[in-house]
Formats: C-alpha cells, sequence, structure tokens
C-alpha cells in the first residue's frame, strides 16, 4: 500500500489493529486522546472490544483480564496515567501476560505539562512497578517506525510473554507525516496461547493466571526464570541506528524526537565542516551497547541528548564502561530545543575536549 | 456447622482449603463451587482471585483462574467477559479489597452493567493482614487500627456495599446473605444461583454479599462468631434482596 498521511496518534491505533489488536481498554490523557478516540471508532469494524475505563488503574487491570484471556490487548496513556498503570503493569509481567502499552510521553513530575518529553525513560526502562522485572521498551523516530514497531510488538510480547511499551513523546502523537501501515513487518513464529483462560471446556488441564508465589524459593525460581528471558532480549532485541560515526570525532547519542532534532543539528555542523555522528537506540530496553561496541576508535567523546535533565545518560554511562567522555544536553518539561543549541552544545564540547 | 452436608463437589480440587477453623470463607467456596456443578458452567467458567484471605481459591475452584491485584478483580473480570462474552465470569472478593482500595472498580462495574457475577465476602475487617480496621467495621468494634473502637467520628460509619450498589442503575442483581445456620446456607445457595442465571440469560451485573466471620481476628471461638455476626453485623446488614430484575421480567 502507498503512504498516506495520518495523524502520529491515530496511526498508531491502526497499526495496533493490523498487528492483532482486538482490545482497547483506555482512559483519557492529553497528548494520547486520538488513539482511544480512533479506535472508539474503528475496533468494532474489525470485531474488536474497545471500553474506555473509570480509570488507568481499571484499564490496565481489563488489560490483565483480557490478556490472560488470550486476546491481544494494548492500552495507551500518558506520563501520569502510566504511573498509575504501574501495579497492573508488574502483575502482568510476573503473570507473564503478553500487552501492548503506547506512552506518549509528556513533562512532568507530578501534573506536569502535556508538551513532548522524554522524562519518563528512568520509568520505562526500569520497570517502574514492583518486583526484579523489566518491560521490552521502543523509542521510535517517526511514524513509519513506529507504526512498524506496534505491529511488531504484538509478536514479540508473546513471544517473551512480557509487556512491550512503545515510548514517543507528544510531539510524535501529534504531528501528520505519510506512513504506510501496511509494510511488511519481520514473520515469527508465534507460540500457541497453551495458559490462556478461555474456560477448560473439559478439554485440558485449568490454566491459572497468577504472579504469587508464597514460597520463597518458588518466586528465586520464578525470577530467574524471568531474568533468562530478559537475557534473552539484551541478546536479540537490542534495535539501534549509527549514523555518520565512521568520520566523526563525536557522536551524539538520542532517541525519539531528540534524535530528529540532532540530525537537523548534524546538518548545519556539517555545513561548518564539522563532522558528527549519532548513536540512536530504537530500543530502550534492552539498551543497545552492542552500538557502543561498534563505534570506531576515531570517536574521541558521547555527546547525550535528551528532553530531560539526564535520563538516559545513565544508560550510556554503562554502555560506555569509562572509555570516552560524555557530555550533556537537555531541555525538560516540554521545552523543545533549536538545532542550534545542540550546535553549540558539539561545539563547546569539541572546545573542552581540545583544552584537556 | 456440623449439620451442613459436605459432600464433594466436581467444581473444587482435591486441594486443602488454608481458612481457620470456623471461617465462613469454606462454607461459601462450597456454595459457590456446587451452584457452578449443578447449572453445569463449570467448564466455561473463569473465576478472578482477590488480594485477602482467599488469595489462593485459584487453587480451590476447579476451573481456570486468574489472581488479581488488590481490589482490581471487577477490572480484571470485566477484560476477560468482554473478550470472551459466551463464558462465565465471576470475581470473589473480601471487604477490604472491594469496599476499599476496589470501590471505584465495583462501582464502575455494575454502573457498566458487566454481566459478571460478584462474590462479596464482608466479615468487618481485613482477615489476612491480620485484623485491622475495614470499611466495614462496624461501630465500636475492636480491631488492630481501632484498639479502642471504631469511633464514626474518627473513621465514619460501616459502608453497606449492597445497599449502596443498588443505588446503581446497572446493577441487576444484589442480594445479602449469611450461612450461620443451614437454613441460611440454602437461602444463600439460592442467591448464588440466582445470581449466575442472570448471568447466563445475560441480564448484567450481579452481586451476593455474604456477612461471614472471622473468628481469629474478632477473637471469638467459632460458635461465639456466628453468635456475634447474628446479634451484631445482621441487624446492620440486613439480610435481603436489595435489586432484582422488575416482575414479569423475570421468568422470560
Ligand atoms: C496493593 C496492596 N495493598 C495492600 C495489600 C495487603 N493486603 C493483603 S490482604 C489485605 C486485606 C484483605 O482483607 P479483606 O479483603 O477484607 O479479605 P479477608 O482477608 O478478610 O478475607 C491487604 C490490605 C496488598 N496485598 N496489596
Ligand atoms: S483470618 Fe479470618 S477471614 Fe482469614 S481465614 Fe482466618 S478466620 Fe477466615
Amino acid at each position: 500500500m502507498a503512504k498516506v498521511m495520518m495523524k502520529g496518534n491515530e496511526a498508531m491505533g491502526l497499526a495496533a489493529i493490523k498487528g492483532g489488536c482486538r482490545a482497547f481498554f483506555g482512559y483519557p490523557i492529553t497528548p494520547q486522546n486520538e488513539i482511544p478516540e480512533y479506535l472508539a471508532r474503528v475496533m468494532p469494524e474489525y470485531g474488536g472490544v474497545f471500553l474506555q475505563a473509570e480509570s488507568e488503574v481499571a484499564a490496565i487491570n481489563m488489560i490483565y483480564g483480557a490478556s490472560g484471556a488470550g486476546v491481544r490487548s494494548m492500552t495507551s496513556s500518558s506520563s501520569p496515567g502510566i504511573a498509575l498503570k504501574q501495579e497492573g503493569i508488574t502483575y502482568i509481567a510476573g503473570a507473564e501476560l503478553p500487552c501492548v502499552i503506547i506512552n506518549v510521553m509528556r513533562g512532568g513530575p507530578g501534573l506536569g505539562g502535556i508538551q513532548p518529553s522524554q522524562a519518563d525513560y528512568k520509568q520505562v526502562t526500569r520497570g517502574g512497578g514492583n518486583g526484579d522485572y523489566y518491560l521490552l521498551a521502543f523509542a521510535p523516530e517517526n511514524l513509519q517506525e513506529t507504526v512498524n514497531i506496534v505491529k511488531e510488538a504484538f509478536d514479540l510480547a508473546e513471544i517473551y510473554r512480557n509487556p512491550v511499551m512503545i515510548a514517543v513523546d507528544g510531539l510524535i502523537g501529534q504531528m501528520m507525516e505519510p506512513v504506510d501501515v501496511d509494510m511488511e513487518i519481520p514473520k515469527r513464529e508465534i507460540p500457541e496461547k497453551t495458559w490462556a483462560t478461555t474456560g477448560t471446556l473439559g478439554k485440558r488441564e485449568r490454566n491459572v493466571v497468577n504472579s504469587l508465589y508464597l514460597d520463597p524459593q518458588a518466586l528465586e525460581n520464578h525470577s530467574l526464570k524471568l531474568k533468562a528471558k530478559y537475557d534473552l532480549m539484551r541478546e536479540k532485541e537490542q534495535r539501534y541506528e549509527l549514523v555518520n560515526v565512521d568520520h566523526s570525532e563525536i557522536v551524539i547519542v538520542a532517541y525519539g524526537t531528540m534524535a530528529r532534532i540532532c540530525r537537523s543539528a548534524m546538518e548545519i555542523l556539517n555545513e561548518k565542516g564539522i563532522n558528527v555522528g549519532l548513536l540512536r537506540p530504537i530500543s530502550i530496553y534492552p539498551f543497545p551497547e552492542k552500538a557502543f561496541a561498534e563505534l570506531p576508535s576515531t570517536v574521541k567523546g558521547l555527546l547525550t541528548c535528551e528532553l530531560s535533565t539526564g535520563q538516559m545518560i545513565d544508560d550510556v554511562k554503562i554502555a560506555n564502561n569509562g572509555k570516552l567522555p560524555i557530555g550533556f544536553f537537555g531541555r525538560t518539561g516540554g521545552m523543545l530545543p533549536e538545532p542550534e543549541e545542540i550546535v553549540d552544545a558539539v561545539i563547546k564540547m569539541i572546545g573542552g575536549m581540545k583544552n584537556e | 456447622m456440623s449439620n451442613v452436608l459436605f459432600k464433594r463437589t466436581e467444581a473444587l480440587t482435591s486441594k486443602e482449603f488454608s481458612y481457620c477453623p470456623g471461617c465462613t470463607h469454606g462454607i461459601i467456596h462450597r456454595i459457590v463451587a456446587e451452584v457452578l456443578e449443578e447449572l453445569n458452567i463449570l467448564d466455561r467458567t473463569i473465576g478472578v482471585s482477590p488480594v485477602g484471605c482467599a488469595v489462593m481459591n485459584y487453587e480451590y475452584f476447579n476451573c481456570d483462574m486468574q489472581q488479581a491485584s488488590h481490589g482490581r478483580a471487577p477490572a480484571v473480570a470485566t477484560g476477560i467477559k468482554r473478550v470472551l462474552p459466551n463464558n462465565i465470569v465471576f470475581t470473589y472478593q473480601g471487604d477490604g479489597d472491594l469496599a476499599s482500595i476496589g470501590t471505584a472498580e465495583i462501582v464502575h462495574a455494575a454502573h457498566r452493567s458487566e454481566n459478571i457475577t460478584v462474590i462479596f465476602v464482608n466479615n468487618a475487617i481485613y482477615g489476612m493482614t491480620g485484623g485491622q480496621m475495614a470499611p466495614t467495621t462496624l461501630v465500636g468494634q475492636k480491631t488492630t487500627t481501632s484498639p479502642t473502637g471504631r469511633d464514626p467520628r474518627h473513621s465514619g460509619y460501616p459502608i453497606k456495599i449492597s445497599e449502596m450498589l443498588a443505588t446503581i442503575p446497572g446493577a441487576t442483581y444484589i442480594e445479602r446473605v449469611s450461612v450461620h445456620n443451614p437454613q441460611n446456607v440454602r437461602k444463600a445457595k439460592q442467591a448464588v444461583k440466582r445470581a449466575f442465571e442472570m448471568q447466563i440469560q445475560g441480564k448484567g451485573f450481579s452481586m451476593v454479599e455474604f456477612v461471614s466471620t472471622c473468628p481469629v481476628n474478632w477473637g471469638k471461638t467459632p460458635q461465639d462468631a456466628l453468635n456475634w455476626l447474628v446479634d451484631n453485623m445482621i441487624p446492620y446488614y440486613p439480610l435481603g434482596v436489595y435489586r432484582q430484575p422488575e416482575a414479569g421480567e423475570k421468568n422470560e
């Protein structure tokens, strides 16, 4: 199919349906409202369930139920709503249920603001709820990438039996871009849902969806089983893009909307004769540590750029393992930098390195 | 309770209950299980376990089960029922679970008239966590967090869930029962049966509230606990049908 102009949030809604989503539960919050609004209109045409819940807490627990019943399920929200969903998310991870969660991030803490932000990086990548668990988390940069990842997310959620979060910001949710929602995604073998509670119909042993293990040894075993999944994700699901790193002393590390702004900054720098590379994480859990190992020895410094006061920078430090100096540039609260601000930050960093 | 006939129903597993002696959770389980068997719906039923003393009842009910987070069982049940409308879905919840942390979920499940059945066990206390005050704790009742007795000026009056939910247009069937003697056990079973029949007929939200005992945390022997229930709980929580479909609509 050819590309058509779509608004980000609506494209994500359609992508979910194309990915096999047949149950959506959500609660209104800006800047993601067009996702539930779109699905309220379109989901019934596909024979799926759309329900506006009484709260984010209820919505994520409805996901637990629907997903436990074997149906591809999704919820979407924005930062304060995602905070409320954490209870359900840790139960879903603990009970090893698949589900997809879209987080159209806005500024925080507290009620914060409604403008684009990446200030939930830690909440997204560190589990957020209680216990030893992680989400598979992606932070795409443009609408086509977002749509492809939303579709894939339903496969990945079932392969790993784990929640998958797609963390975009309000800009990606709100902007119009040409997009092909039918673009092919990798074909994967999807395990059968032998664990789903659909009624035994007298044909099988009963199924139980549960995250309670009162015996500490049983809980340790369960946690180690989960850890093995996260290790496998770390091995197989790291995604990233490297741009122009072979010719650059400085490599910017940025994702999502910030990566796009950095691309504009790189063009300006290029015109000034300064070559700068980009390391763009697409998966933020697992963090693409492999990308750092691929950087050539000609790279002399990393500049982490985020729409926050500095959250991903901790992962950059871990991946860098003390090898290169790391600088930081960030705007937060919903403020988007001009490319020139990043240009200045790069020039300043180069100057600082020369003086050392 | 020696005069209650305990025959094994297929709807319970062989796992032994973990409830304290004299606790009426066990009788309530048996009633629910027998109804599932008698209505011949066990193999298409999905139950939702609460957080509370009944948390492990996914090991007792012999059907597909999901264990929900504290108070959210009606939301979990909503998720299941919406995607599997032809299955039977029930929740089993205590009064801390349903009447405190889960008030939003139960009110809205009733308000949407989710076609599910709720078994609500009101023992006027938090059993599992060791006897703290619940919203349902009676005035003057001593608990570990109301050591001098519940004072309504400090913690309000005990919440009457059946009466409250009966004001909601979406609530189809609401009855409060007790299992303190065989006659009431029979009535309670009739109520549970009617509640599940409502669901089978697609009539919407049904709930049966059991006034129940917690001898251990009430600090009473099983028999004293039953007497206390009759003398104190039932007068404040009167038994009876609080909501049902209009007459004439009933036997369609
Ligand atoms: C979010 C959360 N808060 C608190 C608890 C602790 N907790 C476990 S059971 C329970 C109360 C259960 O009381 P009730 O619902 O009345 O059931 P009972 O044990 O009396 O049958 C609480 C508060 C928990 N498990 N999860
Ligand atoms: S603590 Fe109370 S409610 Fe829990 S099993 Fe014992 S008697 Fe029953």
